[in-house]
């Protein structure tokens, strides 16, 4: 077996090219545990050499320094990835919607900059192109100052992206901001749409050096269409992680190599 | 061996970038490329792995039974004073320049000890004696980043005196705009470019959601407000301490700043007369609060610093000099309470008594 592909790549079905095609993915974290990493692994993928795939990056959460010198560590230059038109890294830590109506066009500028930036990277045949948001709630903060419909409207119109252009689209949230309140409409909606749900989690005993957290990975729709056994994925599946500056480390509960 | 001089690989170290160590007193190099400034308590510094790195974002939640996010501020905010470090500092009081006379001035812990006993102790020690001249330096490198402060003096005023401080009243405005361009002002004068880092600014905001605050009911705007506070820390050479309220806050709200958190810390108030605490903690009438870190700050990086433990006792000692211990557990008879010692160290349980070796 190829020793790069781990446990997640596997539950994401990364022994086969592309499998995230036309899909929604939606990792989940919460303060004790970041789920970033899965975002730095899933860039990695995207990017790797093996393939003509692109990524469009929507920082809110980091700027790019801090995401250059995370990937180069797990080996895969982001500037170089940039110049060869492969990763379109959007700032928008400063993005502010002012009120009125400049207030409707933030995000849909936003939109429109993304469905640009997707036909012009199209044109390479059989490119998948993957659009990355590094964390919704700051989104939604971003673009929340009257109303919060306009996060849904932004993430329908990205969804209608993994329909007509066959875009992957990567969302990560925190999942606990949520937990003391009926659940806001985008975030419903996310879930459902999603086909995969990742859920990074601390460990119930507490922090330890050696075990950083588990994750869910919940694959609703896949089948595999060249083995025959994609029904045997279909289901949920749980492991524990370790992070290290390389790459991570994953296994079943109990089989920690330490 | 190869010749050390030569290098044969060609991953070759980009020497010229590594050398630059900082050339202004109050900085230290941290791993990833990233700069520590001190947090003003040694222990803290050194709990954090080196204190608070530049460009993050330190919020504190408060409890409201004790103060002791205010000692946190005040040695921050000392400690940038006495580095001759431009401050910013807000907070929901009608005068905010009066907490000023309020800062604790630097005194040495160790001052009383080192200086006599080592003249008449030197004759004797004369194995030691030869690695006196490492002590000093190491003790001269230590004081450029960080001081001791003495908690009852004030801060004297040479280091107050034609500072560039900024004090911000938080009352005075009916929305965040007035401490938004505040901030931003003051951040603009700290850009970061290429390794050199020629001033730093540190930003203190206290009780950032207080009810006394006229925009205390809109959290959209307060937590847009620490976004781009957030945003703009991580282009600058500066660190934001902030405390909050988290009572004061819806929970969903609350948990959005926890996460927009670099480094995000929490004190907690010491139940007094506290009969079953007292048995089970040594040193129970020292402690003052209790600080737990629940998050440490990981720039440049994707793995957690995980402590090896969370919640620290605050003490004062000597009745002046904060310090921060990990909770030792008294040995005691079974398992009642074990959730107020979640340190690592209490190692003389009486339940080893039970294992036959």
């Amino acid at each position: 077996m190829d020793r790069s592909v781990n446990l997640l790549d596997l539950a994401l079905g990364f022994d086969e090219p592309s499998p995230l095609r036309g899909k929604v993915v939606l990792i989940e974290d919460c303060v004790e545990t970041s789920g970033s990493f899965v975002l730095h692994q899933m860039m990695k993928r995207v990017l790797s050499p093996h393939s003509s795939d692109a990524l469009i990056f929507l920082a809110f959460a980091r700027p790019f320094s801090h995401y250059d010198r995370v990937l180069r560590k797990l080996g895969c230059n982001l500037s170089t990835q940039k110049t060869n038109n492969r990763l379109v890294f959007v700032d928008m830590l400063m993005m502010k919607c002012s009120d009125g109506d400049d207030n409707v066009s933030g995000v849909a500028k936003l939109f429109r900059e993304i469905q640009g930036t997707v036909r012009k990277l199209g044109n390479v045949t059989n490119r998948n192109i993957t659009v990355m948001v590094d964390d919704m709630s700051l989104l939604e903060i971003a673009a929340t100052n009257s109303n919060s419909d306009h996060v849904l409207d932004f993430l329908h119109y990205c969804h209608t992206l993994t329909c007509e252009s066959n875009c992957s689209l990567v969302t990560l949230n925190h999942e606990d901001i949520y937990s003391s309140m009926e659940r806001p409409a985008y975030l419903l909606q996310m879930v459902c749409l999603a086909d995969i749900v990742i859920k990074a989690e601390p460990l119930a005993s507490g922090l330890a050096n050696d075990v950083h957290g588990q994750l869910t990975v919940v694959n609703k729709g896949m089948i595999s269409s060249k083995s025959g056994k994609g029904s045997s994925r279909n289901k949920l599946q749980n492991f524990q992680f370790r992070i290290k500056e390389n790459g991570i480390e994953y296994f079943y509960p109990g089989c920690s190599r330490s | 061996m190869a010749a050390p001089n030569v290098r044969t690989s060609s991953f070759s170290r980009n020497i010229s970038v590594v050398s630059s160590s900082p050339q202004i007193p109050g900085l230290k190099c941290g791993p990833n490329g990233t700069t520590f400034i001190s947090t003003g308590i040694r222990d803290l510094d050194r709990i954090l792995g080196g204190g608070y790195p530049l460009g993050s974002l330190v919020m504190v939640m408060e409890d409201p039974e004790a103060p002791h996010h205010m000692d946190l501020l005040r040695t921050f905010m000392s400690q940038g004073l006495v580095n001759s470090q431009p401050l910013l500092y807000a907070s929901p009081s009608k005068d905010p320049r009066g907490f000023l006379g309020t800062l604790p001035n630097p005194g040495s812990s160790k001052e009383d000890k080192p200086i006599a006993p080592d003249l008449d102790q030197g004759e004797s020690l004369r194995i030691a004696w030869q690695y006196r001249k490492y002590m000093e330096n190491q003790k001269s490198s230590i004081d450029d980043y960080s001081n001791d402060f003495d908690m009852r003096k004030p801060l004297e005023r040479q280091f107050l005196a034609g500072r560039p401080i900024d004090c911000v009243s938080l009352l005075d405005s009916s929305d965040l705009s007035v401490a938004q361009d505040h901030c931003a002002t003051f951040l603009t004068k700290f850009p970061r470019n290429s390794s050199n880092i020629a001033s730093i600014g540190r930003i203190a905001i206290q009780s950032f959601c207080s009810p006394l605050c006229e925009y205390s009911d809109k959290e959209s705007e307060m937590l847009s407000f620490i976004r781009l506070l957030k945003s703009m820390l991580m282009v600058s050479n500066a660190v934001a301490i902030v405390t909050f309220p988290p009572s004061m806050l819806s929970p969903s709200s609350s948990t959005r700043l926890q996460h927009m958190a670099d480094t995000l810390l929490s004190v907690k108030a010491i139940p007094d007369g506290d009969k079953e605490l007292e048995k089970l903690l040594t040193g129970y009438k020292d402690i003052n609060g209790f600080l737990n870190i629940h998050k440490v700050a990981r720039i440049n990086t994707q793995v957690p610093v995980i402590l090896e433990a969370k919640t620290f006792s605050m003490s004062l000692k000597k009745r002046r000099f904060l310090a921060l211990e990990c909770l030792n557990q008294a040995p005691v008879d079974g398992s009642s309470g074990t959730s107020y010692g979640t340190s690592g160290s209490c190692s003389g349980s009486s339940k080893s008594g039970a294992l036959d070796f």
